[in-house]
């Protein structure tokens, strides 16, 4: 890695929601940076605060919700920007696709339409001329026969197809980073492959840095760079992809990957982690894991265990070092 | 070109769903659809052909229905037939005009209200209950009898009225359709709250607010005429329908003079409601099946 300051650098963020019964802690103190060109995976069952982090990032959370700490994107601070600040910056240099295609549309628009509104935006050009450039974007994602079926309506696509509609909005205006939320979960396995592919090419030709926040670990092992994996809120840890799948050192990494079933290891069982995640209405005393954790020992009950470093990556856990039995039986 | 063309069709219709679910309703609907034509025609040319003019006096009073006068004369020697017809020009524009000032100041308040909520959304939904809290047609009453009769203020009267029936339906509808997922997509590539407002949220939730207009065009008809036959809103020598009534209700005998004016607004009335009802129809999912 370089010594460049990273491009978006989270320090310390904490995401609130204030529900009825009093308030759910989503993001308990996330620290992530990404550099310039990278694509970094963000992991995690559901409700680890994946999503809610990087819509807290971009101003995109409900009113329920508040965010506390540090966002810097090339310098700049998000969290306390002036909403027209914000503006700027979505679309314009962050660009995001979501999780589901079939609804991320609107269903009465005209494809070319729905893009060239996000170069209007942020771009002084006539709209003619902000069609002919959806119908470039278009072509940049690969979609077949894109001037005639820019003219084509949401619901005349397929799922894969209104996902490359999705990408090509949010590189309309040549972003620096593209947020991608689960950008495969909604799509057909074959399809997934081909909006990966496209993700992995645009990232080469256009030097895109790429969030890519996913629950599935197959799909980080083919394009992300470096891997964070959250838990409950927080980085259980975070490293390059070679050691996170090869020498995970938090047993809540080395426990994703043994529930993966394997394709070079076709006789070995799968072993799920046992337990729920915690809910985070309550703060959870010491380690968050520790209830599920097989390798627990008194001490992870009492207080939070503090990132540091093994090897190249990052590591919150209280029995480190692991044995390293554990990490080849996750092999 | 092979006769088995592999190119798939790109832009294949999307289904031919069956918009009439009965024979019952496509009757209607189309019976509903002659009328408001015929009405709408003799609107714009009644002019050049009707037999004689609504204020003329032409030959006896109060003579019954005949080929002369379709239907008879009034104690005016007014041909009733021909002021019947006039009374289209009278009442249907207002109607319209109605509906369509509601429409836009409902959709205007309600939207807002929906979309950005707080202080907004309280005023104007507070007004609202105000004003849904008076049964309408008293409330139209008083408005048009405060600010004195005539057509004119009759009309202002059954705006105050309608505004808030659309204010609310507009206002759910925008509440609904804003925690979209294509909403925050579009949040996402740096569009204003008013852009997203305007061209993402208010295209989808309108059309509730169209079936209703439809439905709601029969009901203000027969508001504007309520309103002049209690001389609230045309008055007397000019030939609105209302007003008509109330000089036939004085002759017993002579049915014609208030029955023709009767069918007149009972046949805009049916015609608004079965288009209407068509128009759900088609276009509401929530009435299919």
């Amino acid at each position: 890695m370089t010594s460049a300051p990273p491009l978006l650098e989270i320090r310390d963020l904490h995401v609130r929601f204030a529900v009825r019964s009093g308030q759910v802690h989503a993001v308990r103190g996330l620290d992530l940076a990404v550099q310039r060109g990278e694509v970094a995976a963000v992991v995690g069952e559901s409700g680890s605060g994946k999503s809610a982090s990087m819509l807290a990032a971009l101003g995109l959370l409900d009113v329920n919700a508040t965010a506390t700490g540090s966002v810097r994107f090339d310098g700049r601070e998000l969290l306390q920007a002036a909403p027209s600040v914000l503006r700027g910056i979505r679309g314009g240099r962050i660009g995001m696709i979501f999780q589901d295609p079939m609804t991320s549309l609107n269903p009465v628009l005209e494809i070319r339409r729905q893009i060239a509104e996000a170069v209007i935006t942020h771009q002084r050009v006539s709209p003619r001329r902000a069609e002919s450039r959806a119908v470039e974007l278009l072509e940049l994602v690969s979609f077949p026969d894109a001037a005639r079926r820019a003219r084509s309506y949401p619901h005349e696509l397929s799922g894969g197809m209104r996902q490359r509609v999705m990408i090509a909005m949010a590189l309309a205006n040549d972003p620096d980073i593209l947020i991608a939320d689960e950008p495969t979960t909604a799509l057909d396995v074959t399809v997934q492959a081909q909006i990966l592919d496209l993700l992995r090419s645009l990232r080469q030709s256009r030097e895109l840095a790429i969030i890519l926040i996913t629950h599935d670990l197959g799909v980080v092992a083919g394009l992300a760079d470096s891997v964070h994996v959250m838990y409950a809120g927080r980085i259980a840890e975070s490293g390059p992809v070679v050691d996170i799948f090869h020498r995970p050192q938090h047993p809540y990494t080395a426990g994703l990957l043994a529930s993966l079933p394997r394709l070079d290891l076709p006789d070995r069982e799968l072993t799920p982690i046992g337990g729920i995640p915690p809910r985070l209405y309550e703060e959870p005393v010491g380690c968050a894991f520790a209830p599920r954790c097989q390798y627990a020992i008194a001490a992870c009950s009492e207080s939070e265990p503090m990132l540091q470093h093994v090897n190249e990556s990052l590591v919150a856990c209280g029995v480190l070092p692991m044995e390293e039995t554990t990490t080849e039986a996750s092999r | 070109m092979s006769l088995l063309s592999t190119e798939p069709r790109l832009l294949a219709p999307v289904s031919q769903r069956s918009t009439w679910k009965s024979p019952w309703k496509r009757v209607t609907v189309i019976a509903g659809l002659i009328v408001a034509a015929f009405w709408l025609i003799v609107l714009i040319t009644l002019p050049w052909w009707a037999p004689y003019k609504p204020l003329e006096a032409v030959g006896t009073r109060l003579q019954p229905p005949s080929w002369h006068h379709l239907f008879g004369t009034d104690a005016l020697s007014r041909d009733v037939f021909t002021r019947t017809l006039y009374g289209a020009r009278q009442t249907l524009p207002v109607s319209v005009a109605v509906i369509v000032c509601a429409v836009a100041i409902g959709t205007i308040l309600g939207s807002l209200a929906g979309f950005f909520g707080g202080w907004i959304e309280s005023v104007v939904m507070r007004l609202v209950d105000v004003t849904l809290a008076f049964p309408p047609i008293f409330l139209a009453m008083a408005v048009a009898a405060a600010l004195g009769p005539g057509l004119r203020n009759a009309f202002f009267a059954m705006v105050i009225v309608w505004w808030p029936i659309y204010a609310r339906l507009i206002r759910g509808q925008v509440q609904a359709v804003k925690h979209r997922d294509h909403i925050q997509a579009a949040e996402s590539i740096g569009a204003t709250r008013w852009r997203i407002l305007r061209k993402h949220v208010l295209p989808l939730s309108f059309t509730p607010a169209l079936i209703n207009a439809t439905l709601d065009l029969g009901q203000v008809v027969i508001l504007t005429a309520t309103l002049s036959f209690l001389g609230l809103g045309a008055k007397p020598p000019s030939p609105e329908w209302g007003a008509m009534i109330t000089e036939g209700a004085d002759f017993f005998y002579q049915w014609w003079i208030a029955v023709a004016p009767g069918i007149a607004i009972l046949t805009v009335g049916m015609a608004f409601n079965f288009l209407g009802d068509g128009l759900r129809e088609a276009l509401d999912v929530r009435a299919k099946r």
